[in-house]
This record gives C-alpha cells, structure tokens and sequence, in this order.
C-alpha cells in the first residue's frame, strides 16, 4: 500500500519535472498577484506591513487554485487515471497521493518564495518564519480539500473557475487561521493558538478529504 | 393494508401526494404571512432602543433561520440519496436548492437594511454577517456544480458530496469567522441585545417563520414535481398523464 502512495507520488513529481514550464507559472503568478498589491495601494511600509499576511495568503490560495484544475486533468485525458482507479489498489492512497504530489511541487515552491516576498512588504525576520510555519502547516489543506473539487470538476467545461466557485469558501478557516497567526505575530501576540487551529484543521482535513476525493472521482469516472 | 411511508419513495407516488399537499402549504404560507405582518406592522410594540427600524426582524430571522435549516435538510437528503442510491432524495434536494439561496441572500439584504440605522454602516464584517455571505457563496456554488454537468446521474452525486462536505464545514467556518471578528473587531455589537423581547414581538416573529416554513416546503414540492415529469417523461405514467392534459 505505501508502495503505491509512493509510485503515485514519484510519477507525478518525474511528470513534473519534465514540465517544467507548467510548474513555474504556478509559482510566478504567486509572486506576480503579490507584487501588484504595492502598487494598487501604494508604497507606504505601515500599511504593506499590516496587509501583507492577508495578501499573501489570498495570493496562495489563488495559486494552489490555479494549478489543482490540472491536478486529474491530464491523467483522465490520456486514460491513466482511469487505470489507476481499475487497479486493486484502493483509491483512497490514490486520492491522497496526488495531493501529496500536489503539495510537493506547488506547496513547497510558494513555501520558499514567500520570505522574499515577505521582505519587500517589511515583514521583520520573526514574523517571516511564523510566514513560512503557517504556509507549511496550511498548503497541505489547499491541497487536500483542492483534490476534492478537481475530481469534483474533473473534465468539465469551465471547470477552472467552477473549482474557484466550490473550493474557495471551503478554504475559509485555513485563511483566517494563517493569516490570523502572522498576524497576532505582527502584533507581538504569540501566533501559536492560530497555529494549533490550523493544524488541527490541517489533520480533520486529512482525515476526511482524501476519502470524498477517491468517491469523488468514482462518481466522474463511471 | 398497512401504510407504508416508502410506498412514497416512488417518484411516481410522490408526484400525487405533493400535488395534494402543496395547496395547504401554499395557503397555508399566505394565511400566516398576513397574519404575522398584521402582528409586526400593526400590534407588535415600538422598541424603546431601536425605533421602528427593529421590525426588519420580522423578516429578517424567519431567512436566515430558514437559510440555514434548508442546507441541513439539503444535507440530510443528500446523505440518503448517497448511501440508498433513491432518486427522489436527490430531487428533493436539487429542489431545495433556489429556496435555500433566496432565503440565504434574503437574510443578506435584510441585514444590511437593518445595519444601515442599527450600525451606521450597509454592511458590518460582523462574523453572523460573514457567515451567512459564506453560506450563500455555498448554495451558489453547489448550483454551479449542478448546472455544469450535463450527465444527470454525475451531477446528482457530485452535487451530494459537495453539499455534505459543506455540512462538515460550515461549523468550522462559522467558528473560525467568529473567532478571526472577535480578534480582529473586539466583540461587536450583538443582534440579540435585548435579553427579553416583547412576547408579542417573539409571537409574530414565530408565525412568520411557520410561513417561511410551508413557504419553502409549498415551493420545493412544486419544483420537485417539475424534475420528476422532466426526469421520468420516458415513463408511461407521465405520458398517461400529459395526455390527459
């Protein structure tokens, strides 16, 4: 079973790495819907200080968004996916793998280009670490509740801003949580009940996403 | 014969029963609602703090409780439709739906009709506010959902699962709002100030949320019976009956 999860997750990252040019729009659209924030409300660093926990995370959301439309797309196209789900291993690890991948190769990414962003908004050091936990505790539920609308929308016509429409109000707590914690940093609260919550949202998310993604995409397939 | 209630999980069953029903609800929802806007308009007392401008309540609760129930129920329909593969569970809560939406969106523009006066401002950040613009974001995107798949059986599946993760999610949602308003407002002010309304305030409130009640039952039979002709029109009792027509 855990070789499974595993190829699951290697043959996305190899697919990945071989598509390079789908990866990095990804990422550049993150650093490019951050960027144009300073300049619709102008340079002053009080105001990119207090907005940059929201913007950053709005930007993250985004982008996960972005990139989780392709997430079955092309497996469903050339007939992998259905194979996968034909075979006997359970649909559950399959569901959870590509989240697993998803979060890898577009999680990790927005992971590491978030301190530099963080510094053209004047975030103090401190305050971009406890960016960057509360980016590495939240991307994997972008991605995990992610998986279940693209298997929800899978092969659909408009199904990139449908997928916006059903998966962005689920992402609510994890925004308020995220930006909440850096923000009680900024403030010089401590962030960590903001963290604790995420993270337990973080691990009622695993325990329930991968499951209604693998019945999710049983319900596309047949 | 005994009776059986399963008997009315036959669309074709269900179709005659709602027909019978939906004239008492339908003047069952116009009765009350005179009689409950009588009560508001014209016996409900002055509120000494908020004027005249507090009677959006009379309106404005019966939404947003019936808002918030329809998606239960939309859930509850959706959890027996998945598990018991029946058709109807599905239509039922493909038909509850637009209600569902209207009452949501309803309890938005009352709201901001009551902050206007009540806070000075149309629209408050306030967590029952933003809650309930995220219930209504729900409703449409389950709607989306449902229009976008061409594939009926699909579409009713898929539909169910994302309204039963929404169901999950809304307690969290609604906590982590009110949290995120507390920390970032200090505590606002409360829609429920007042620690005992005027019996006769809560009576006419009570009525008009019986009418929203058999309103949003009147109007989910008569649109259920409208996806069963369309779903079942291959079937001999609808062609019997559009003959008769």
């Amino acid at each position: 079973m855990l070789h499974f999860l595993l190829t699951v997750i290697r043959r996305d990252l190899l697919l990945a790495a071989r598509r390079k040019g789908d990866w990095l729009t990804s990422q550049f659209f993150f650093i490019m819907v951050v960027s144009m924030f300073p300049l619709g409300i102008g340079p002053e660093p009080e105001m990119l200080r207090r907005v940059a926990p929201g913007v950053m995370w709005v930007a993250a959301l985004l982008a996960s968004l972005l990139s989780l439309s392709r997430l079955f797309a092309e497996d469903y196209r050339d007939g992998s996916l259905e194979q996968m789900l034909l075979s006997p291993e359970p649909p559950v690890l399959l569901a959870l793998g590509k989240a697993l991948a998803h979060w890898l190769i577009y999680g990790i990414p927005l992971l590491l280009i978030a301190p530099v962003l963080g510094l053209q908004f004047g975030l103090p050091a401190d305050v971009i670490g406890v960016l960057m936990l509360s980016l590495l505790i939240g991307t994997p539920v972008l991605s995990l509740l992610g998986g279940v609308g693209a298997a929800l929308t899978l092969g659909l016509r408009g199904g990139g801003v449908l997928l916006t429409l059903l998966i962005l109000p689920l992402y609510v707590p994890a925004l308020i949580f995220g930006a909440g914690a850096v923000d009680s940093a900024l403030a010089g609260l401590g962030p960590e009940a903001n963290l604790s919550l995420l993270a337990a949202f973080a691990v009622l998310t695993l325990m329930v996403a991968p499951w209604v993604a693998a019945s999710a995409l049983k319900i596309s397939i047949e | 014969m005994a009776f059986s209630i399963y008997k009315y999980a036959s669309p074709m069953t269900f179709y005659g029963l709602a027909g019978k029903l939906i004239p008492w609800f339908a003047w069952g929802a116009g009765i009350l609602t005179v009689l409950g806007l009588y009560i508001a308009f014209f016996m409900a007392p002055t509120d000494f703090q908020q004027g005249e401008a507090y009677r959006v309540i009379f309106i404005h609760v019966p939404a947003a409780w019936m808002s918030m129930f329809i998606y239960i129920i939309m859930a509850f329909w959706s959890a027996v439709g998945l598990a018991w593969n029946t058709r109807l569970s599905f239509m039922m809560s493909r038909a509850l739906a637009p209600t569902g939406a209207v009452f949501a969106f309803l309890s938005l523009w009352t709201g901001a009709l009551w902050g206007k006066p009540m806070w000075g401002a149309w629209w408050v950040w306030d967590a029952r506010l933003t809650s309930s613009l995220i219930l209504f974001f729900l409703y449409v995107g389950i709607m989306a959902l449902w229009s976008a798949i061409d594939d009926r059986r699909r579409s009713d599946r898929a539909g169910a699962l994302l309204i039963l993760v929404g169901a999950i999610n809304v307690p969290i949602i609604y906590f982590s709002v009110k949290w995120w308003n507390t920390l970032h407002q200090g505590a606002s002010v409360s829609l429920m100030k007042s620690p005992s309304m005027a019996s006769i305030m809560l009576i006419g409130m009570l009525v008009l949320a019986i009418a929203a009640w058999f309103y949003a039952i009147a109007t989910a039979l008569t649109r259920v019976r409208g996806i069963i002709l369309e779903r079942e029109r291959q079937t001999e009792w609808v062609k019997e009956l559009l003959e008769k027509i």
